[in-house]
């Protein structure tokens, strides 16, 4: 019988309290030391084969009888009235079959009242304002230019400390700063902490807006069968979608259908509904056939979010033994024009070192902008890169290795609820990683002592223009996954079983590794098992793949669902072949028995039935009341810096994280990989570029906005702590997208400063920025 | 202080053209004959007229290398070439790989070394490696970074791509 709880979920630094039904047996963790066959194993994707032959469908792809494309016109002006839209020339165009604009559509109301579908007020430069269907893209970008649309120019507001000034335009009506007041925490009593401290460090941190660019652009097809919507849409969370969409068209749940099979990259930008979504849906409605509306990469890097711009001042103070006494932040975050999820910021300060007094303070404030969006573990890279550079500064002029400092400040205790960690892997990663890098054998350690501001060492082996560098810094993150999520395990009468669960894949390996858990609870061979994910009407509910949560939610809920369907198996069988259940066993899909001599395969006792299924059903458990569950990392940086170009290479990262026990070390490791790319990427060259004059995005593009390339790759070196975590759920595992990006861009800097005896306090950290800081030396 | 708006000024272009022009495409071997407009891009032809959406589309002007396709045997960003230019040309696609439902060594090992995350680049990658051992059956991993320098992959995959590539190599040379 399904049973009710009440429980808290921890979702990228914000705390939820909810009811979750949990149904199936309560499975305790495997032990660490349990011989498991497929968990652990580095299974290739079972996917890999469509993914490497063109075969996989991504929502790009799909291509209905009678298609319709959608095009959308943006606002060139970053705060203006509609005063007049006409549209009759552009709907004259030969192929053209409708143009949606507010004045032929309902008037539907989108985050959370900031903003309407098609508002008469446009807010940034690339807010919708109509949008064209017709028979082809390149149709529908003629008529676009045919719609004359005449704006009342308002004044507007890009930055965000402008923002906050009392004259500053308004970007939305209730006021620039989101909720009406900054969100504050504290604990402890800070000035007494900074009363107590012999040292006092601080600085202002500038952190960059960056730009997911997803290599698949956000986009949906739509499709009505009469009154029942199918939406294909390249999404974190179709669920999420189903509800979204079903509210905004007044449609009931179950006429609404989301489907997502594969998807081009995600980083957060596509965990909720989006405004093509919608207007796809309304357009297919007024033409009759289907609509696609995926955004171009100029779009893309408009209106499909972005991690905002953050300024950080930050204060610590300290012992002269290195005891942190107080830690105060303020930092200020750019939303862009629509916000109603601020990212925390104040994260890494509130929880990642042993404090009693802390005090942080976050700004979130609307700009005329493009509106922010998570971006993998939104607020802590930006968080950890200020408290981590600091925390070096105070390392310095404490003359204390900056390793020591850390462990001098280590905690077992979540600082934020008064609970101890289910398990903390930091120390052994700190221990580990100092080995894998060599931490004390590069010339930092030794000197350092009494090294202050005396000249920096000269890169060995590099030449005299150049100087190497070596830093390093930790990293903590939810990550702990949370119900509700649901699965299915059925198994077909030829011995084959069919995984289900209404997650999403977003191309970190999701089915691999719920296809190795189902294996391992059945204990049938791997090729057994499908998967089948990505579709609302197939499977039971599953969370948004964000958060790092997909495999520490949904995994448990595979696991229990197996369970539950092998235990109707041995009944079944039991039955069938006439032995006592408990004689039975399953190993390898092969049912044994001592009443029996010979092996039966599943398939022979399920084929006698009828073609009967078994349906196994299992839940997320709740998460543990009485302790936090956290992934920790560390990871360590060497770089060469160029004092003739200022430019800084990146020659080696060293990681070790705790993620608790690892399913799937092969895909495990491009998440690691892929999480340190991304953090060298943000580090070093990632930037939107804003024209200050006009809010043109001057760089929305991947020409200019710059990514790491093939040739921009450093060594990188990782190990992980694989400890599982008994506490978390009955994987023991914790989540691994995120916590890597985490610390990258934190140590790189920490490099830089260790290599030209300078602290740059903004990113990202390019060649300009290093010029100007060498002439300060 | 806030910034003063401004107006920017809206370039108004004239649209007309010749409208639409017969070609012929050798694609994987199969020869098509297309009526097509001449704004069509090789990248769209393949998608959209014939159904080939193996290669993807990631920027549409020639910056990531996702839709990169041989032409000729020679790698090229299929977004940057129009379909009329490639009349009477071989075109090679993703699709043209794995024969018989057997899998390209080059794509055995993309998945053996788990070289794709999200995948959307993976096509074109597979491409450039391609194109790559054509003409270079013993790459060094410069080869590969140098090669792979035109393909974008915003989930970092780099490190393992460079593995795949090599170990390709190595498939092929050994006949394997």
């Amino acid at each position: 019988m399904p049973k009710v709880i009440k429980t808290k979920t921890e979702f990228e630094g914000h705390v939820f309290e909810e009811y979750v039904v949990v149904e199936g047996e309560g499975l305790s963790a495997w032990e660490p030391q349990a011989p498991l066959k497929f968990v652990g194993q580095k299974t290739p994707r079972i996917d890999g084969p469509e993914r490497v032959t063109g075969r996989a469908l991504y929502t790009f792809d799909v291509q209905l009888p009678g298609m319709l494309y959608g095009k959308i016109l943006r606002s060139p002006h970053p705060h203006a009235k509609i005063k007049k839209l006409d549209t009759r020339r552009a709907a004259k165009l030969p192929g053209v079959r409708a143009v949606l604009s507010y004045k032929n559509t309902p008037k539907i109301s989108f985050r959370q009242g900031q903003t309407f579908v098609f508002d008469e007020i446009v807010r940034y430069v690339g807010d919708e304002v109509a949008c064209v269907i017709a028979d082809d893209e390149e149709i529908a970008e003629d008529a676009l230019e045919l719609i004359e649309v005449e704006y009342e120019l308002l004044p507007f507001v890009l930055d965000p400390e402008e923002a906050l000034q009392p004259h500053a335009p308004k970007v939305q009506l209730s006021g620039n700063l989101l909720n009406g007041k900054p969100d504050l925490y504290e604990r402890g009593d800070l000035d007494q902490g900074f009363a107590q401290a012999g040292v006092i460090v601080e600085g202002a941190f500038k952190t960059q807006c960056a730009l997911h660019n997803c290599m698949e652009t956000h986009g949906s097809v739509a499709l009505w069968e009469g009154d029942s919507l199918t939406i294909w849409d390249s999404t974190q969370h179709i669920f999420g979608v189903r509800a979204a969409a079903a509210q905004l068209l007044g449609l009931p749940l179950n006429k609404v259908r989301v489907i997502k099979k594969y998807m081009g990259g995600g980083f957060g930008s596509k965990n909720g509904l989006g405004k093509y979504t919608v207007i796809a849906a309304l357009g297919a409605k007024m033409t009759g056939r289907p609509v696609k509306i995926m955004l171009d990469r100029h779009e893309e890097n408009l209106a499909a979010g972005n991690r905002p711009a953050t300024v950080q001042h930050l204060k610590i103070g300290a012992k002269h033994d290195g005891t942190l006494t107080a830690l105060e932040l303020r930092a200020s975050v750019g939303a862009g024009a629509f916000c109603t999820w601020p990212p925390s910021v104040g994260g890494p300060a509130r929880q990642l070192y042993l404090c009693p007094n802390v005090k942080t303070e976050q700004h979130t404030v609307f700009t005329n902008t493009g509106p922010l969006s998570a971006f993998r573990a939104p607020g802590y890279v930006e968080g950890t890169f200020a408290l981590e550079s600091l925390m070096d500064e105070l390392a310095r002029k404490l003359d204390i290795d900056p390793i020591e400092l850390r462990l001098k400040n280590y905690t077992e205790i979540d600082q934020m609820t008064g609970r101890p960690y289910s398990t903390k892997g930091l120390r052994e990663a700190y221990e580990r990683g100092t080995k894998l890098f060599g931490w004390d054998l590069t010339p930092r350690s030794p000197s350092l002592k009494g090294r202050g501001g005396s000249p920096p060492t000269l890169g060995e082996g590099l030449g005299e223009r150049f100087r190497r560098g070596f830093g390093m810094a930790s990293q903590i993150w939810s990550g702990n996954g949370s119900p509700p999520a649901y699965a299915l395990v059925k198994l077909n009468p030829d011995g084959t079983a069919t995984v289900i669960s209404g997650t999403q894949d977003i191309g970190t390996g999701t089915k691999t590794v719920l296809a190795q858990v189902a294996a391992e609870e059945l204990d049938f061979p791997i090729e057994k098992i499908s998967v089948e994910i990505g579709d609302t009407q197939l499977g039971p509910y599953a969370p948004l793949s964000a958060g790092s949560m997909t495999v520490a939610s949904v995994g448990p809920a595979v696991r229990v669902a197996a369970h539950d369907a092998r235990q109707q198996l041995l009944d079944i069988a039991a039955q069938v072949l006439e032995v006592p259940r408990e004689s039975l066993t399953i190993c390898d899909g092969l049912l044994s028995s001592s009443a029996i001599k010979e092996p039966v395969a599943v398939k022979d006792v399920l084929e006698k039935l009828e073609n009967f299924m078994i349906i196994g059903r299992g839940a997320r458990e709740p998460n543990p009341e009485d302790v936090t569950v956290n992934t920790f990392g560390v990871q360590f940086a060497e770089v060469a810096v160029d004092t003739e170009t200022g430019e800084v290479k990146v020659e080696r990262i060293v990681a070790v994280h705790d993620s608790g026990r690892v399913i799937n070390p092969l895909t495990l490791s491009s998440q690691i990989e892929g999480g340190i790319i991304q953090g060298l990427g943000y580090a070093l060259c990632e930037q939107r570029v804003v024209d200050k004059a006009t809010g043109v995005v001057i760089n929305g593009n991947l020409e200019n906005y710059k990514l790491p390339t093939a040739l921009d790759i450093p060594e990188i070196v990782f190990e992980m702590v694989d400890q599982p975590d008994p506490r978390a759920n009955n994987l023991g595992v914790k989540g691994v997208g995120e916590p890597p990006i985490i610390p990258t861009a934190a140590a790189i800097a920490n490099a830089v400063a260790d290599a030209i005896g300078v602290r740059i306090s903004e990113l990202p950290i390019t060649r300009d920025k290093v010029l100007k800081a060498l002439k300060k030396e | 202080m806030a910034t003063k708006a401004v107006r920017a000024k809206k370039l108004k272009v004239a649209i007309r053209g010749p409208g639409k022009t017969a070609i012929k495409l050798t694609v994987n071997g199969e020869t098509h004959e297309l009526l097509i407009e001449p704004r069509r891009t090789l990248l769209n032809a393949l998608r959209k007229d014939l159904g080939l959406t193996g290669t993807k589309k990631a920027c549409d002007e020639g910056t990531c290398g996702t839709c990169t396709v041989l032409l000729e045997g020679k790698p090229i960003y299929a977004c940057m070439a129009l379909a009329i230019e490639c009349d009477g040309k071989s075109v090679e696609t993703i699709e043209s790989l794995s024969k018989d439902g057997q899998l390209h060594p080059i794509q055995r090992a993309f998945i053996a070394e788990d070289a794709l995350q999200c995948g959307f680049c993976t096509p074109g990658q597979i491409m450039s490696v391609k194109a790559l051992l054509d003409e270079n059956p013993n790459p060094t991993l410069d080869d590969v970074k140098r090669v792979l320098s035109g393909n974008l992959c915003r989930c970092g995959a780099y490190p393992k791509l460079f593995q795949a590539a090599l170990r390709a190599a190595d498939l092929v040379r050994t006949g394997r």
